[in-house]
């Protein structure tokens, strides 16, 4: 089944084109990796998927039109949209009650859980909360709905780094069955290249890039090549190079993995470097 | 509203699903606003001071107004329990007042709005539950602190003249049961009459971007001015003073006589056929509609 399904997803804000004719197609179980600089259009597909903007277009998420029945699909989908925007005066007790009272697929027990390891207070106002806290609250909240799609839009932000380890992996282990579809953004592309089973690059409004991780790694190759054979490598037409210690690192699109391993050390590029060849040499948007 | 607010017992479950979303959005609100009862009970809590202090002496002044006319003797007796119900239904309507302008804007404003929207709770129920506070919630609160505040006042009163034999004056003159009925028909008279003016308030919080109380106030003066200016008439002014306190003179009659029967006071059936009460409702669900709209539509601040 199709978790997501876009035909000519289009959006604009006066005369800035946000979105610009997108085709996409998510099928379930899958998880894919939105990845593009600020201001690229992740966010506006994001609530466009999520019904919280109007587009031009068809688009149609678990089978609904997400502008006209979010509340339906709400049922089915659950997001962290951004952080901070869990309600400041709020107790982390009532916004517990609130959830189970409203979410049908909400287990509080498993939210319970989740909070039983961090060191939130039930009595707490999120107000009184760190940043750092709060998104683990928000966390625990969306991992204990029981939904087809998650949507995270920078999920970890804020976190420190044993706990950015920790959401990934329990987000794998406790919450990934195989049936559920992921949709995920971040700059912290690094951490989330074992977790993806898609990629997405997204830049001014138009998709760059879009393929499965296995066909990425087959696809995309990176040689830290010899001083020697620098020139022999970039006769093969890398589509971009960089410069690391005084070593020539080219990666090359649909290149034969034996050529590239005479000419030095081979392996998979990272998501990161494969988005700033793609984008070209903006390395200043990406963080 | 095809949401009930609570599950009947006989419902099915279908029922009882739906219904909690409504439940617990009206919920949320009193959690977020705790003005709407803490207010009350402050103004309670104030007034009630007031008129300890104020039967010091009591008995001596009691027996000079028992010397006056009935008419008004019964004034005067009912006269603290009125004031103490008025500056309750005042009270409550400046917190209807201000709430309605901030409840579709704060939420935008702080951005928890995207939060409320990742979950499974329709516009249309938000905007309901929102609109319940000054239309249902309100006026029942105000309805159980007034009571509570007059029997109060009552068994006070006839504690502090009981000594002196007089305490069966006030039982006399101020008919608790009576009183009571006549306070809810006044509260829904208000409610339904104000319904549109809350409904539009809520509409402008929805709207604006900033400063809802400005967009509120501003308009209706500059159209006023506007009018006074160029036409040297007020008819727009008038308008105004007729929907904020208009409906208070449809649905009572002040000229009868006072002292007989405060029920004999009250004019249902004129009220009910008054267009403007009728008028109004229709634009309250109009500009509730537009609210629920607006709430889909609006992006956060």
């Amino acid at each position: 089944m199709t978790a997501i399904e876009a035909r000519g997803l289009r959006k604009t804000f006066g005369s800035t084109i946000a979105l610009d004719s997108i085709d996409l197609r998510v099928e379930e179980g899958r998880i894919l990796g939105i990845i593009g600089p600020n201001g690229a259009g992740k966010t506006t597909a994001l609530n466009a998927i999520l019904g919280l903007t109007s587009y031009q277009g068809e688009l149609t998420v678990l089978g609904r039109n997400p502008w006209t029945e979010r509340d339906l699909l709400m049922r089915d989908v659950s997001f962290i949209a951004d952080v901070a925007v869990l309600p400041r005066w709020m107790r982390v007790s009532q916004i517990l009650d609130y959830v189970s009272g409203v979410h049908p697929r909400f287990r509080r027990a498993k939210a319970e859980a989740f909070l039983a390891k961090t060191a939130i207070k039930r009595s707490s106002k999120i107000r009184e909360l760190s940043k750092g806290m709060v998104t683990q609250l928000h966390l625990a909240l969306v991992m204990a709905i029981d939904a087809k799609l998650l949507v995270l839009d920078e999920p970890t932000l804020g976190l420190d780094i044993l706990y950015r380890k920790q959401f990934y992996d329990s987000l794998l282990n406790d919450y990934f069955d195989r049936t559920r579809t992921i949709v995920v953004t971040t700059h912290q592309v690094e951490e989330i290249q074992d977790v993806l089973t898609d990629v997405m690059f997204i830049d001014r409004g138009r998709i760059a890039l879009a393929c499965s991780m296995e066909e990425f790694e087959s696809r995309y190759l990176e040689v830290m090549v010899l001083p020697e054979h620098v020139a022999a490598a970039r006769a093969l037409g890398p589509m971009h190079e960089r410069q690391v210690f005084g070593r020539s690192i080219l990666l090359f699109d649909h290149a034969d993995h034996e050529q590239l391993a005479a000419l030095g050390d081979v392996r998979t590029p990272g998501i990161a470097d494969l988005f700033v060849a793609v984008m070209g040499n903006q390395p200043g948007e990406i963080r | 509203m095809s949401e009930p607010l609570v599950a009947e017992s006989a419902g099915s479950q279908a029922v009882i699903q739906e219904s909690r979303p409504m439940y617990w959005s009206v919920r949320r609100e009193l959690w977020e606003n705790r003005s709407i009862y803490v207010a009350p009970l402050l103004v309670a809590a104030v007034v009630l001071f007031g008129f300890v202090i104020s039967t010091i002496g009591m008995p001596q002044r009691r027996r000079a107004t028992l010397l006056l006319a009935p008419a008004q003797q019964h004034t005067t007796i009912e006269m603290p329990f009125d004031v103490a119900a008025f500056m309750l239904i005042a009270t409550a309507f400046l917190i209807g007042v201000f709430y309605c302008l901030d409840a579709l804007q704060g939420e935008r404003r702080d951005r928890s709005i995207l939060f409320w929207k990742s979950l499974p709770v329709s516009d249309r129920t938000t905007v309901l539950a929102k609109a319940c506070i000054p239309l249902l919630a309100l006026p029942a609160l105000i309805f159980t602190i007034v009571v509570i505040t007059q029997w109060f006042m009552l068994l006070w009163s006839t504690a502090v003249l009981l000594p002196s034999g007089l305490a069966g004056s006030t039982w006399a003159h101020f008919h608790w049961f009576t009183q009571s009925m006549l306070l809810l028909y006044c509260l829904i008279v208000l409610v339904l009459w104000h319904a549109p003016l809350y409904a539009w308030l809520l509409l402008i919080s929805g709207w604006a971007r900033r400063a809802s109380y400005l967009w509120a106030v501003l308009p209706p003066l500059a159209i006023a001015a506007v009018e006074k200016i160029v036409f040297n008439s007020a008819h727009f002014a008038s308008f105004l003073k007729y929907r904020l306190i208009g409906g208070v003179g449809e649905a009572f009659v002040f000229k009868a006589p006072h002292g007989t029967d405060s029920l004999s006071r009250i004019t249902p059936l004129n009220f009910l056929s008054t267009p403007g009460l009728w008028i109004g409702l229709v634009l309250a669900a109009i500009f509730i509609a537009a609210a629920v709209r607006l709430r889909r539509d609006r992006e956060p601040v």
